[in-house]
């Protein structure tokens, strides 16, 4: 499963850690998140996030 | 409006703003600074600008230093807020730099503020360096601290970070040096920047602070592009800052209260009662008359948070609503809080206090108090032991 990366703060989302804050359990795969989780630094929107390289 | 000296060859070149009272929502009574440092060097540096309406106080001062402003090669905007960015659009008509240097965040963000054409931006990343001549300046990204734009810059010679918002404070002096000012007045006014700027990004403070022992900066001084600058004990600050972003609190309470006729605040005074009689320090504050930037400032080490609210209209008091509203993007953490309020009939407020407390995940002690209209001595004793409760817990905890 592939980490994300935050375009506007940089948080990386790592779907094996998921997200506690956002009640994301880990092993959650970035494209199973809810369309309205919202990056737990900054609350930037889902389609903000790009894979990370 | 004359140059202050930092360190040979930097200068502080800002602007003092006496009259501000209200900085977008956050109440400065007491004015504030906007820092901008000019380092000479065989290349001219600014860092940072001023607020628009300032460029003059700026520019008159680097005059005073024998400057033209054609003279400065690089200008570093450290962040965008408009604060420090406002200036941009003159600052760059009249010196016409070589080089507008900004973060890569920084670059989108000066673009969508500004709209410009043609000015000479070029974007630096964490570990980017720029050279003066005899010194070298190194960019460090400080991403959503607070903005996604900010950015330190680190004179590695001489020691001095240049730290953007971090570490300032909203305060108009005539002293320009830590050493020079009353020390609880300062840290107060630092507190009061940080529970309403930083609080919610404690975590990367705490990522940031480790990164910068791990990198082993060595820091004599501290320019904040607020306030006064830490020439003598930079350590103070920065030790502030891990205290405050690991959220450590101290045996205090908050009783913040809205009430209609005296019957809440009624309340709000017996739980006082109940915390004082396990020790603890209280600050009772009725939302009506404090800002919420004052009460968030006493949020930042209370260990305990009391919130009543009578109930108006099926809900609880607009004023209420909005301190919590307030408090809740702000993220306090570890803290014990209550709800507690007088109603007529149905008596909403406790409820959605509670709901308030529990999105934000304090942890909640005992259930909301409710009392319909005047509390007698029977329910002042209930809230008394709901203060109590709240601070047995508070020492237990
Ligand atoms: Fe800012
Ligand atoms: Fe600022």
């Amino acid at each position: 499963m592939k980490k994300y990366v935050c375009g506007v703060c940089g948080y990386v989302y790592d779907p094996e850690k998921g997200d506690s804050e956002g009640n994301i359990p880990p092993g959650t795969a970035f494209e199973d998140l809810p369309d309205d989780w919202t990056c737990p630094v900054c609350g930037a929107s889902k389609d903000q996030f790009d894979p990370e390289d | 409006m004359q140059p202050v000296e930092v360190k040979k060859d930097i200068y502080w070149v800002g602007a003092v703003d006496w009259d501000i009272r209200d900085f977008h929502g956050y109440t400065t009574y007491q004015g504030s600074t906007y820092n901008s440092y000019l380092v000479k060097d065989q290349k001219i540096a600014l860092f940072d600008g001023v607020k628009k309406g300032f460029e003059l106080d700026l520019i008159h001062r680097v005059h005073n230093l024998g400057i033209k402003p054609g003279d400065i090669d690089y200008l570093v905007v450290n962040h965008l807020e408009p604060d420090h960015s406002g200036g941009l659009p003159e600052l760059i008509e009249r010196l016409k730099p070589e080089k507008v240097l900004c973060s890569p965040m920084g670059e989108k963000a000066m673009k969508a503020h500004y709209h410009y054409q043609g000015w000479p931006v070029e974007v630096v990343k964490s570990g980017d360096t720029l050279n003066l001549g005899s010194r070298t300046v190194h960019f460090l990204e400080t991403r959503m601290l607070h903005w996604p734009d900010s950015m330190f810059s680190y004179l590695a010679e001489d020691k001095v970070l240049i730290s953007s918002d971090a570490f300032g404070h909203h305060w108009a002096t005539s002293e320009r040096f830590d050493d020079q000012v009353d020390q609880n007045q300062l840290m107060q006014h630092c507190a009061k920047y940080y529970a309403n700027i930083l609080l919610l990004y404690s975590p990367l403070v705490q990522k940031l602070l480790a990164k910068v022992q791990e990198m082993g900066l060595q820091i004599d001084v501290i320019c904040p592009d607020h306030g006064v600058i830490w020439r003598k004990d930079p350590m103070k600050i920065i030790q502030a800052y891990d205290r405050w972003s690991r959220q450590e609190t101290v045996d205090k309470a908050v009783v913040a209260f809205g009430s209609m006729w005296h019957s809440t605040e009624l309340m709000a005074k017996a739980v006082a009662d109940g915390l004082i009689d396990q020790g603890m320090s209280v600050k009772l504050m009725n939302l009506a008359d404090n800002h919420r930037s004052d009460v968030m400032t006493e949020v930042l080490d209370a260990k305990v948070l009391a919130i009543g609210s009578a109930t108006l209209n099926n809900g609880m008091l607009p004023w209420v609503a909005d301190f919590l509203q307030y408090m809740r993007g702000l993220k306090p953490t570890g803290r014990l809080a209550a709800a507690f309020g007088s109603y007529g009939w149905s008596g909403e407020a406790v409820k959605e206090i509670t709901a308030k407390l529990e999105e934000m995940k304090l942890e909640l002690v005992g259930e909301g108090l409710r009392w319909q209209y005047v509390p007698d001595h029977e329910a002042l004793k209930l809230c008394r032991e709901l203060g109590q409760k709240l601070g047995q817990a508070a020492k237990a905890g």
